[in-house]
């Protein structure tokens, strides 16, 4: 990727938007497909987002456990400091990084496969904004969702953690559950809403770009796929460095 | 009607339509004829807005189609079906949904009235068995028939079909010629058919703009196709097999001289033959 090009590519994601980011035509047409990717991109998304929040908040407690086994921290610091990991990163930036490979090589497929069957001029041709339509249900949805899937994803993050406390006994369940409580700020569970918001806007809207600008056949959209993950990977990890400076440091 | 006035397209300094200026009349179904890659497909997408063209002027009922601002373009749209080249329906949505996308957008009606209208129009194309059907799950000849459908579901003024009978057997794509001109005719409307086959030509081509290479080459009816002095006109009509047999025979009949008299019987014959096929 040439300088020029990723300028390129940024100009024409910028315009994209502005077609995208409009009040759409007609609000019922809207809200059908509102709701439609609703279900399609966030609550077929949950399953994924409960197995792994509760391996990997289990893992998390194990690793702290044996990590910090020092007569000179109390136990309830394993909690304490699961719990920020699991409601500071974890559950937004990489919940996010995981569900790029979902949610935006699906969004991209979509789209992309809209293009190169001529759906999109389909819909252009009967005076339709193809990108307002197509596109904006989709952000929409996504962000109105996260809150729901990072929430989740919390819990069940803390709930691994607290069945292995169950199962081997170290730190024991009390202390664990003491842990997770202690000097609690319901201001992080907030700054990891809106942090994953934002990342959800990245993920629909930059795979939105690249299935909408496919052009050729198959595998072209096979390629636009992988591309917008790779590229929402590196900007959710980029946006997560600035976010985490600008709001704590 | 629509006029098209010293149209030229050009990609990257590569010249893909070279003045083109044409007439298309009401009521009639307009052909435009011409080898694979001679930018049939780009002129269409200039006709229609999807391709905006380098210079050149475009009149729909002579309102001036490239300097339209954006409500008369939309309402202008709303007068415009077209029958892509692989049919672009709608995968996420059945068969009578497609039909009715056109009608939920725009149309004013309710519900009841907007369905009605859908399932007239699948009617028209004998499809109504399908309505609950997928794209996915019928086969191609359907699927051009749906989305024939679903472009006259606004009762358009203008009608643009991009091959419409590629991919189909002889039988199914004479169909959807028919269905092509009867509408055209029911409806008064403007039609445009992108083709390369000489069937449909001589079947229901009342108009037709031969192009090679970007450049018009040669215009008129379909019984002066035959009697064209234009080489790369002759070149393309007498390659198709329809022609190819006719050919033949009417070296048999005429000792390749054919006169007038002759010429009519032959154009005669090859509708006919054009029909059985
Ligand atoms: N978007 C584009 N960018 C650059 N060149 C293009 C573009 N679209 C078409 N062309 C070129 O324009 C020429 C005409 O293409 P067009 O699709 O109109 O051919 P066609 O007559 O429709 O052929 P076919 O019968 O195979 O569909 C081709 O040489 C093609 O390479
Ligand atoms: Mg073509």
């Amino acid at each position: 990727m040439t300088i020029t090009g990723s300028l390129e590519n940024i100009g024409e994601y910028a315009l994209l938007m502005k077609r995208v980011l409009t009040p759409p035509d007609r609000m019922r047409e809207f809200f059908r497909e509102f709701f439609k990717e609703m279900y399609k991109l966030g609550v077929n998304s949950i399953w994924i987002v409960v197995i792994i929040s509760f391996f990997i908040g289990a893992v998390i407690v194990m690793q702290i456990a044996l990590n910090v086994a020092s007569p000179l921290l109390p136990r309830f610091t394993v909690g304490a400091v699961s719990r920020e990991i699991i409601l500071l990163e974890f559950s937004s930036t990489i919940m996010c990084l995981i569900l790029s490979g979902k949610v935006g090589s699906n969004v991209a497929t979509e789209i992309g496969t809209m293009r190169i069957t001529e759906q999109v001029d389909a819909l252009e041709i009967m005076g339709i904004n193809s990108a307002n339509y197509l596109i904006l249900p989709k952000i929409t949805a996504f962000v109105a969702f996260m809150p729901v899937l990072v929430i989740f994803s919390m819990f069940l993050g803390l709930y691994g953690g607290y069945v292995i406390c169950y199962l081997t006994g170290t730190p024991p369940v009390s202390t664990y559950v003491y842990g997770i409580q202690a000097f609690f700020r319901e201001s992080f569970v907030w700054y990891s809403i809106i942090k994953s918001m934002i990342f959800g806007f990245i993920i629909a809207s930059v795979a939105a770009y690249y299935g909408y600008s496919v052009r050729g056949g198959a595998l072209d959209v096979g390629r636009a796929s992988t591309d917008s993950v790779v590229i929402n990977s590196i900007l959710i990890l980029m946006t997560d460095l600035v976010f985490t400076q600008l709001a704590m440091g | 009607m629509i006029e098209v006035k010293n149209l030229i397209k050009e990609f990257e300094g590569r010249v893909v339509l070279d003045d083109i200026s044409a007439n298309f009349q009401k009521g009639a179904v307009n052909m435009i004829i011409g080898k694979s890659g001679s930018g049939k497909s780009v002129f269409l997408k200039c006709l229609v807005g999807l391709i905006r063209p380098t210079s050149g002027e475009i009149r729909y009922g002579g309102r001036n189609f490239l300097a339209m601002k954006n409500r008369e373009m939309k309402r202008l749209r709303r007068d415009m079906g077209m029958l892509f080249q692989g049919s672009a329906l709608f995968d996420s949505k059945t068969v009578l949904e497609n039909v009715m996308f056109p009608l939920d957008v725009f149309s004013r009606k309710n519900q009841r009235e907007r369905r009605k209208r859908a399932e007239f129009c699948l009617e028209r194309v004998n499809l109504l068995d399908a309505a609950d059907l997928f794209p996915s799950e019928i086969s191609g000849g359907m699927m051009k028939r749906v989305a024939i459908a679903r472009a006259i579901a606004l009762n358009p003024k203008y009608l643009f079909c991009d091959e419409p009978n590629s991919g189909l057997d002889p039988k199914t794509s004479q169909m959807i010629d028919e269905l092509i001109q009867d509408i055209t005719r029911d409806f008064n409307m403007t039609s445009l058919v992108v083709s390369h086959d000489m069937n449909s030509v001589m079947n229901i081509g009342d108009y037709i703009l031969f192009l090679n290479e970007g450049i018009k080459e040669w215009e008129g009816s379909k019984e002066h196709i035959m009697d064209s002095d234009n080489d790369k006109l002759n070149d393309f009509v007498f390659a198709s097999d329809l022609f190819k047999k006719i050919k033949e025979a009417d070296a048999i009949i005429t000792g390749n001289e054919a006169n007038e008299e002759n010429r009519k019987k032959l154009i005669q014959r090859m509708e006919e033959e054009a029909k059985d096929l």
